[in-house]
């Protein structure tokens, strides 16, 4: 099976539940969208399956379990994520963080030399990303909008399989939210996306499927009309279903 | 890379030929043992400057350094088969300790100088950063350390030579120290181990691991996502930068003609690190030129206000930390930037 594949995902802080028990299936070529009220446990399911925090039941990419791996033996089996807050490097240029994300593999010899050279990946993720004129400046003086495409061209050099964007267009304009939208939308063909987004507008517009989130459960499933159908997400977003409103 | 040729280039001349014209036998060995405090320096500028890892303790390596260097030069003063003058004088060994005759081989010896500290920061190094103890932990742990070392050598006096450590050093591999002559010889080698040491620094700043070092400082938790894993980026410079420390303290023995618990414990350990605060932690220069800067401040300041020096020294610590975390390097980079940019052009970016 390729894809992400999550049974039963549970993590408990300190006795606080904050992913109870969660089953997810994300194949290759889908392009998902999770969303949920503050505290659904959104994030969490993330940090979990890139191993920031511990976790139990499974997680499975493209075959291979991940819980109880390290966070950087996770990463380089081809899982790359994005943060809330673009985690850049911010004294290190644009060129260099690229660099940086395209290198683990890197003998210690070549780590050793100076870059010579752009590695055609990361000329290809400047351009794709449109940051090649800023290339030379510090992450640092990038718009915040910037910076999170620098962390998604990040994960483009590190050739990850499964992306999981945690509110990539959060801070960004109309035009960079479609660019950005675009963007996913290609990337995704031949990669698993995982996006979570608070955005309903970028939602509609973009998102192939959706699981919605409450509590740490899964609350529901689907394309996005069904989902917006479904009484229960609009007990939760709204407080009451849809019809006894109207 | 010109403007680094050029450097070096200016650096040599300095070191080779104008401070020996300039300065006479006695104020040439002081820039020799300063020379030695610089080559710390260097270290603790990859270390903690573009490694984020304030290293308090480099009294440790320093001291693994001279150490070794100073049992090989009291083995070979008290010539095959004797003890080491110090030993008969408290008349505690019949017989020289196992751990000790190694170092009656010159090559064994001077191996051990640099590959002894490198050995001992390596198992720590793996220890500490694979537990992740980091920031002032780190600073407080690696002080310790300092401490607990320099007590471990004064408790051993029959055969460490206690807190007098090992002195009267007379020959360096066939050479009278006493000789004029002989102390410019050990300035050269001291002042050529430090452009070498600049040297390996400056290629680690440049390449790609210098760079990845730098966002292991910014963003050690950030860097794990891209598939490192950091202790073994940090692991490296704190390695080098022991063995920088060790390569220091094998020299400062011929220069200065003494090794001691008081030249490697927390004060010393604490100075070796102000020095490059001063200087500019992150550059490639700044750290030796602070230290070099304070060596001489302390000498100078020392002999005419004896008492006044502990709190000076203090200061500067604390002012640069506090008020320009850059060190002096910085003041010149505003310059230089100030100068580059076009007046319109900073307009600009102001209005943006």
């Amino acid at each position: 099976m390729t894809g992400l594949s999550v049974r039963d995902l549970r993590v408990v802080f300190d006795g606080f539940v904050a992913v109870g028990g969660v089953d997810l299936e994300v194949p290759e070529g889908d392009l998902r969208f999770l969303i949920g009220p503050n505290g659904a446990g959104k994030t969490t399911l993330i940090d979990a399956v890139t191993g920031l925090v511990k976790a139990t039941g499974h997680v499975a990419f493209d075959g291979r379990e991940l819980l109880g791996r390290k966070v950087h033996r996770i990463a380089r089996l081809g899982i790359g994520r994005t943060f809330q807050t673009a985690a850049v490097f911010e004294e290190l240029t644009v060129l260099q963080n690229l660099d940086i994300a395209a290198g683990w593999a890197r003998s210690p010899i070549s780590l050793l030399r100076a870059r010579r050279s752009v590695p055609p990946t990361v000329e290809k993720a400047l351009a794709t990303v449109r940051l090649s004129e800023v290339r030379d400046e510090p992450a640092g003086t990038l718009a915040h909008g910037q910076k999170q495409w620098l962390e998604i061209g990040m994960l483009l050099v590190q050739d990850a399989r499964l992306l999981l964007l945690d509110e990539p267009v959060a801070g960004m304009s109309q035009d960079e939210r479609d660019a950005t939208g675009e963007l996913l939308g290609e990337l995704s063909r031949d990669r698993t996306v995982l996006v979570v987004e608070h955005d309903m507008d970028f939602l509609r517009r973009y998102a192939r499927t959706v699981t919605v989130m409450h509590a740490g459960k899964v609350l529901s499933e689907g394309t996005v009309a069904q989902v917006q159908a479904d009484p229960r997400v609009q007990e939760v977003y709204l407080g009451h279903p849809v019809k006894e409103a109207s | 890379m010109k403007r680094a040729a050029l450097g070096f280039g200016v650096t040599a001349a300095l070191l080779f030929a104008v401070a020996p014209l300039v300065l006479g036998d006695f104020r040439l060995s002081l820039l020799a043992k300063y020379l030695c405090f610089a080559i710390v320096a260097v270290g603790v500028g990859l270390a903690w400057g573009r490694g984020g890892m304030l290293a308090l303790g480099q009294g440790v390596f320093f001291g693994l350094g001279g150490y070794a260097m100073a049992m090989h030069l009291k083995l070979a003063d008290a010539g095959p088969g004797n003890l080491p003058d110090f030993m008969i004088l408290y008349g505690q060994l019949d017989a020289l300790p196992w751990w000790w005759a190694p170092f009656a081989n010159p090559i064994f010896a001077l191996l051990a100088t640099v590959l002894l500290p490198m050995l001992v920061a390596l198992l720590l190094g793996l220890l500490i950063f694979r537990r992740r103890v980091r920031g002032a932990y780190f600073a407080i742990l690696s002080q310790a350390l300092a401490a607990a070392f320099a007590i471990l050598l004064i408790g051993q006096q029959g055969t460490t030579g206690g807190t007098n450590g090992l002195t009267d050093i007379q020959g360096f591999f066939g050479y009278d120290l006493n000789d004029p002559v002989n102390q410019r010889m050990v300035y050269f080698v001291v002042a050529a181990a430090l452009l070498a040491m600049l040297g390996v620094a400056w290629q680690l700043m440049r390449s790609r691991y210098g760079e990845l070092l730098v966002a292991v400082r910014d963003g050690e938790e950030r860097v794990r996502f891209l598939g490192y894993d950091p202790a073994n980026v940090k692991l490296v410079a704190y390695v080098v930068a022991a063995g920088m420390a060790g390569l220091a303290g094998a020299l400062f023995v011929p220069a200065v003609g003494i090794i001691s618990p008081a030249l490697i414990g927390v004060v010393p350990s604490i100075e070796f690190v102000i020095g490059v605060a001063v200087g500019g932690r992150a550059t490639l220069a700044g750290p030796a030129l602070g230290a070099i800067a304070v060596a001489w401040a302390k000498t100078a300041l020392s002999e005419r206000v004896p008492s006044a020096w502990t709190y000076f020294e203090g200061l500067l610590f604390v002012l640069p930390i506090v008020f320009l975390p850059g060190g002096i390097a910085a003041l010149f980079k505003w310059r230089r930037r100030a100068r580059l940019v076009p007046p319109a052009e900073v307009k600009e970016k102001v209005a943006a």
